[in-house]
């Protein structure tokens, strides 16, 4: 639980750093970046509700007080089975009419009526259809990163892929060739560590390092919050490489303009089957250390049909950093692209 | 393992909606979760849990109701089952189906008092 305000993230908080920044970042508790309205936490809302039905008598008779010396409110009511409340008495009385056991049924409610089907829950209250998605607060800020972008003619990428495809290394060769061709900008995802963001640093461009804690993805609050640090003019490509991993980044939009997932020739071929979710909402793939197949059993005709059948519409690029096979078609890729803008 | 984040989302959007229409109590919420959205049911009843603690929705029953993963054939239009992704059509054989239903991750409905 965080510290400083009691809320449900970890105490180790998304930190969002530039090179030589880091001297600041080690203690926690100072660097625990209080911007907590963008972020989830609940301290805002009503604690006290505990399930002994403080009812504040306005609405229904309850009359708990003398049915709740029996009950035994630990257990978890929070849980996806039927269950069954308590054995205690039976019946509801003859107000209701329902049949489930329940001892606290004992209120009058004027308008209700228990004839509606349902295993005994506490249906008698207002219901309130919401239909709202879960990641309906990412897609929304998603979806404002993406304005911002193309006001600003950014064509923004969205690296993904395990860790160890050779993200950061692709981004180091890719800044050197470009400079002075287009601008390029770089936003950094790791847990921990500024490594990545220093070897951008290194190589030539702007770059701020996320560092995610706990968290296993980037989400589109914390490229705004990255983007605010970066002097980003008008004109060129951003290049967001999210954290190593197939699985969750796949579910967070962070407005990006085409995102790009990253294979190498040492992950095995059938990747795209058992990562399905990355490929589906990828545009790009890459295919790197091409350098290594004479060692390794991949077979790239088979990841690329594999990866089609996920998205038939995916653009390949085969490419080894290392070597640089492949690199200028990527490159003329970046130039074309940006030009869209 | 987004569980956590997707379930805290999940009692975000719940309280936003229940302090809206001055709940003083939640009874009961209910969550929509496609076969194909990628959570698994128990992990996500365990993250809802330690989401909702010290929150309204502490000791509201917890609905999760899972849908099924639908896909429409983008060749022969035949509606089938599917359990992943890539699955064919098992009418024509073609690959990429168009998804009907199955990736959702939806709050619902509260019951509020």
């Amino acid at each position: 639980m965080c510290g400083t305000c009691g809320c449900g993230q970890s105490e180790e908080s998304v930190k969002i750093l530039k090179p030589g920044e880091e001297e600041h970042s080690h203690n926690y508790t100072h660097a625990h970046d209080h911007e907590h309205e963008t972020e989830k936490h609940t301290h805002d809302h009503k604690h006290s509700y505990m399930h002994s039905h403080q009812s504040d008598g306005a609405e229904h008779n309850h009359h708990h007080e003398k049915e709740h010396d029996q009950h035994d409110h630990s257990h978890q009511h929070l849980h996806g089975h039927d269950h069954h409340h308590h054995d205690g008495e039976d019946g509801c009385g003859d107000n209701c009419g329902c049949n489930h056991d329940h001892e606290h049924h004992d209120h009058d409610h004027p308008s209700h009526h228990h004839g509606h089907d349902h295993q005994h829950d506490h249906s008698h209250g207002r219901q309130l259809i919401i239909e709202e998605d879960a990641l309906s607060k990412n897609k929304l800020t998603a979806e404002r990163n993406r304005g911002y972008f193309e006001a600003k003619k950014l064509l923004a990428l969205n690296l993904v892929s395990s860790p160890g495809s050779g993200k950061t290394s692709l981004l180091e060769k890719t800044i050197k060739a470009l400079k002075g061709k287009t601008d390029i900008y770089v936003i950094e995802g790791d847990q921990q560590t500024m490594n990545d963001a220093n070897r951008i640093d290194q190589a030539g461009a702007p770059v701020v390092q996320v560092n995610t804690g706990n968290g296993c993805h980037l989400d589109a609050d914390m490229v705004i919050r990255a983007l605010k640090k970066l002097d980003i003019k008008n004109e060129g490509i951003l290049m967001i490489e999210n954290v190593g991993n197939l699985v969750c980044p796949s579910l967070f939009d962070l407005g990006e303009s085409k995102r790009v997932v990253i294979i190498s020739v040492t992950e095995g071929d059938d990747k795209p089957l058992k990562y399905p979710t990355m490929f589906e909402t990828s545009h790009i793939c890459i295919i790197n250390k091409t350098d290594l197949l004479p060692y390794v059993d991949f077979d790239v005709k088979q990841a690329k049909e594999y990866a089609l059948r996920v998205n038939p519409n995916l653009i390949f690029f085969e490419l080894s950093v290392k070597t640089g096979e492949g690199m200028e078609a990527w490159q003329e890729f970046l130039i074309e692209e940006g030009k869209r803008f | 393992m987004h569980e956590f984040s997707i379930a805290v989302s999940m009692v975000d959007i719940a309280l936003e909606y229940a302090d809206n229409s001055s709940a003083t109590r939640v009874n009961n919420i209910e969550l929509e979760i496609g076969e194909l959205s990628g959570v698994v049911i128990d992990a996500m009843t365990f993250a809802m849990e330690a989401a909702t603690k010290g929150t309204l929705l502490e000791n509201a029953r917890l609905n999760i109701v899972q849908v099924q993963a639908r896909a429409s054939c983008r060749s022969c239009s035949n509606e089938f089952k599917i359990e992943n992704m890539f699955d064919a059509c098992p009418k024509c054989g073609a690959y990429n189906p168009s998804i009907i239903s199955g990736k959702e991750l939806r709050v619902k409905s509260l019951n509020i008092d």
